[in-house]
């Protein structure tokens, strides 16, 4: 009854959100999240970030390894 | 990875050994009972565990009754149905949102944003957001109920089905099956609610709770605590979910909710009439619930002959000892929202479950 | 000679057989796909086809969004049935193409599908030879569909069929799932998301005629359009009466399209696929089937993904997943819903 998937905030604008997850991009509020900042790692479900992820435990949790290193390594097209 | 699969199957098969009889872990989030299914973990497992599937599927728990009202709610030409997609096949007395669509007021939508946009966007009609879902997704609501009336969007309205899940699991206990030996406890709730709510299970009823995320190491690895917890005859609270669950979880989604919602005795497909377990909007914003606005009243409606998703949603059987279970009852014809939720006990087992080729 | 059309929609009268429909064919569909056949303009297509062994299908095709990322109505209505002779080993030869237009339809979308088809064409060797084109009232249809109809020669010595598949055969994909099927998700009205989502949209025949000429052990191929790898798996398990085995650390699949599914609760398996196609193999050839895919553009990332087996009771798909635990994989539903639970 809980899909939700980790996702990065790539643009933030009050609590208006875009995350990024793996290339993907969706809308999202953080309205249940006020304390998230741009560029963090954020759990999405049904359109809310309801938690921020821990990265060092969503990479024993999730196979993240890959796209922790590619935001990373790319320039940031980010707003906000 | 592989070695601490191999670690948990080893706890497991240890406390099956030490208690010397079947071991009943619930494991109550949908989510759950498809990740499990998915992952094929039940045929990694010692066959004295038994995994039940509980009472975690929104869409099977919702009565026959709310499903009524949301397609007599269809019929209507100035309504909009906002609905997620978990909705759309489960059947009501005469007929479902999917044989409805071809009306052409039926959305899916992925979020609770999305339907407060319909209103907006569709000034003349009335937008009924179909608000299923348990902790996780009742946040969603209340934020927009709230923008709802900030912005004055007055032909935006709810039909609430939002479910508490403690309360479901103290019944299971109290009245209906108390084989239960351990319960699985749903990671995302937890974000939600935190895994202290689940303490009073563990104080009250002795039994231990885990709390675990939905990848298939995370549910071994909850599985490999709750065994070990019984191999040594304890019954402790634990969440391995570290990387999203906090003890107190999610506030800001708490004091939402407590803003919009209030609990009330609903009606849960199985389980019957639980006190204060479900949600239902606060006098304040009672505008934005379409029970009132459409002066309608929601009543538990009868269990269709020999569905026993009841007896399912409660884990006192499988559903391959359901008689209905695959000839009558199949995803393509379901009879009970069991077979036709994608989350459903009875669905999974027909879309994953059941037979090997090697033995 | 492409002339520029003073009308900006299509007209009724634009599939009315008079003035309007001859310009239409003459300086609009004639010169995106030119061939000597077509240019003839007759009412059937005379083909020097030296063979005793013909392939024929048809397929129709209604995709929405028209255009999206990797291809549109066009590219697609040429591969889709340029693979369903390729798969059932032939060689494409000949295309035909019916369009069937609402009134109302932008020109200049139509032409960048017409060029689309004919550069599919000539990238898939094959000629689109005969046509019909109809127009119809507003409403009727949305706003376009296309069916091709396809003739493809059987290769020589080629014997496929599902009384060919054996216990023990391999079974090889040429790429990555669920890539098209996600691509089309991630533009669909009610779902649309941002991506770098890409449709695998391909005509395979240049692989399959390869492996075929090249390899003695191919029992049998399919694509894996609708329904997904689940689908396409359970029909040959169904037909043949054999069981199928796949293991999902070998099932290659874009972290991109997991993540997508992963978001929308869809399992990938069932996920549709435009470029690829499953090879049902004997095991002393698998290694040169591999191999040869491998160094084919579209087929890089190839792999073997399962055997056939024995069945017990039931003809099953089985997957051994990422944890060694077992699943069956049924035939899906037939419509994806995303869910949020």
């Amino acid at each position: 009854m809980c899909l939700a998937i980790p996702a990065r905030i790539v643009e933030l604008e009050g609590d208006k959100a875009v995350v990024d997850a793996m290339g993907n991009r969706w809308k999202a509020k953080t309205t249940l999240l006020p304390q998230a900042k741009l560029g963090d790692l954020v759990l999405i479900h049904a359109g809310f970030a309801i938690s921020l992820v821990d990265e060092e435990e969503a990479k024993e949790t999730w196979r993240l390894i890959a796209e922790i290193n590619e935001f990373q390594n790319t320039p940031n097209k980010i707003s906000g | 990875m592989l070695d601490r699969i191999q670690k948990a199957q080893n706890l497991c098969g240890a406390a099956c050994k030490q208690l010397g009889r079947q071991i009943n872990i619930m494991e109550v989030c949908g989510t759950h009972t498809v990740s499990i299914f998915r992952n094929g973990i039940r045929s990694t497992l010692p066959k004295e565990l038994k995994l039940l599937s509980g009472p975690g599927c929104p869409v099977c728990v919702t009565d026959q009754g709310y499903i009524d009202i949301v397609l007599q709610l269809a019929d209507r030409d100035d309504c909009l149905i906002a609905t997620y997609g978990d909705m759309i096949r489960v059947p009501g007395k005469n007929s479902s949102l999917e044989r409805k669509q071809a009306k052409t007021n039926i959305k899916v939508i992925l979020s609770s944003e999305d339907a407060l946009q319909l209103a907006k966007d569709n000034p003349e009609k009335t937008v009924v957001f179909v608000a299923v879902g348990f902790e996780t997704t009742a946040p969603a609501t209340a934020v927009v109920v709230k923008e709802a009336a900030e912005q004055a969007v007055d032909n935006f309205c709810i039909l609430s089905g939002h479910k508490l899940v403690v309360p479901a699991m103290r019944a299971l206990l109290s009245a209906k099956n108390d084989k239960i030996d351990a319960f699985l406890c749903p990671g995302h709730v937890s974000v939600i609610i935190g895994y202290g709510a689940f303490a009073e299970i563990v104080e009250d009823f002795g039994r231990p709770c885990v709390v675990a995320g939905f990848e298939p190491l995370q549910i071994m690895e909850g599985l490999g605590e709750i065994c070990r917890q019984l191999a040594a005859g304890k019954a402790e609270l634990k969440s391995i979910y570290d990387a999203v669950v906090t003890e107190k979880g999610n506030t800001a989604a708490q004091e939402i909710i407590a803003e919009c919602f209030e609990a009330a005795d609903g009606y849960w497909r199985g389980l019957g009439k639980i006190e204060k377990s479900t949600l239902k909007l606060k006098d304040k914003y009672s505008r934005f619930d379409a029970l009132t606005r459409f002066n309608m009243s929601e009543t538990p409606s009868e269990e269709k002959t020999g569905c026993r998703c009841g007896e399912v949603l409660c884990g006192l059987i499988e559903p391959p000892e359901c008689g209905l279970f695959g000839q009558n009852c199949t995803p393509q014809e379901p009879i009970g929202p069991c077979m036709v939720s994608s989350e459903g006990a009875c669905a999974a087992w027909f879309k994953y479950g059941g037979i090997s080729i090697s033995g | 000679m492409k002339k520029t059309s003073k009308h900006d929609r299509i007209l009724l009268a634009h599939g009315g057989g008079g003035q309007l429909m001859d310009d239409l064919i003459r300086h609009h569909i004639l010169p995106s796909l030119n061939n000597e056949v077509l240019a003839e303009l007759g009412d059937s297509a005379k083909l020097n086809v030296d063979s005793n062994s013909l392939c024929f299908t048809t397929d129709s095709y209604v995709v929405k969004p028209l255009f999206f990322n990797g291809g549109d109505i066009g590219k697609l209505a040429v591969c889709g049935t340029v693979n369903d002779l390729a798969v059932a080993g032939s060689k494409p030869v000949a295309l035909s193409l019916s369009l069937i237009i609402e009134d109302g339809f932008e020109f200049k979308l139509l032409e960048k599908i017409l060029v689309s088809i004919g550069k599919a064409a000539r990238q898939n060797n094959v000629s689109i030879v005969t046509g019909d084109t109809k127009t119809v009232e507003a409403g009727a249809a949305d706003k376009i569909f296309i069916n091709t109809s396809g003739i493809g020669v059987k290769l020589n010595g080629v014997e496929m069929g599902f009384e060919r598949i054996a216990v023990g055969d391999k079974i090889i994909i040429n790429g990555t799932i669920g890539d098209h099927g996600m691509t089309i998700i991630s533009q669909r009205e009610d779902i649309k998301f941002q991506s770098q989502l890409q449709s695998d949209c391909a005509g395979l025949a240049g692989l399959t005629c390869e492996l075929l000429e090249n390899t003695n052990g191919i029992k049998f191929m399919r694509d894996p359009t609708r329904g997904g790898l689940a689908a396409t798996l359970n029909e040959i398990s169904r037909s043949s009466g054999l069981s199928i085995e796949i293991r999902q650390a070998d099932i290659p699949v874009n972290p991109t399209v997991q993540a997508a599914a992963d978001m929308l609760g869809f399992d990938v398996l069932t996920i549709a696929n435009e470029g690829k196609f499953i090879a049902i193999v004997s095991p002393e050839s698998a290694d040169d089937c591999l191999r040869i895919c491998k160094n084919h553009p579209l087929g890089k990332e190839a792999k073997i993904i399962g055997e056939v087996c024995q069945s017990r009771d039931v003809p099953v798909v089985e997957m051994i997943t990422r944890i060694g635990g077992k699943r069956i994989v049924q035939m899906p539903y037939g419509r994806e819903l995303p869910r949020i639970c």
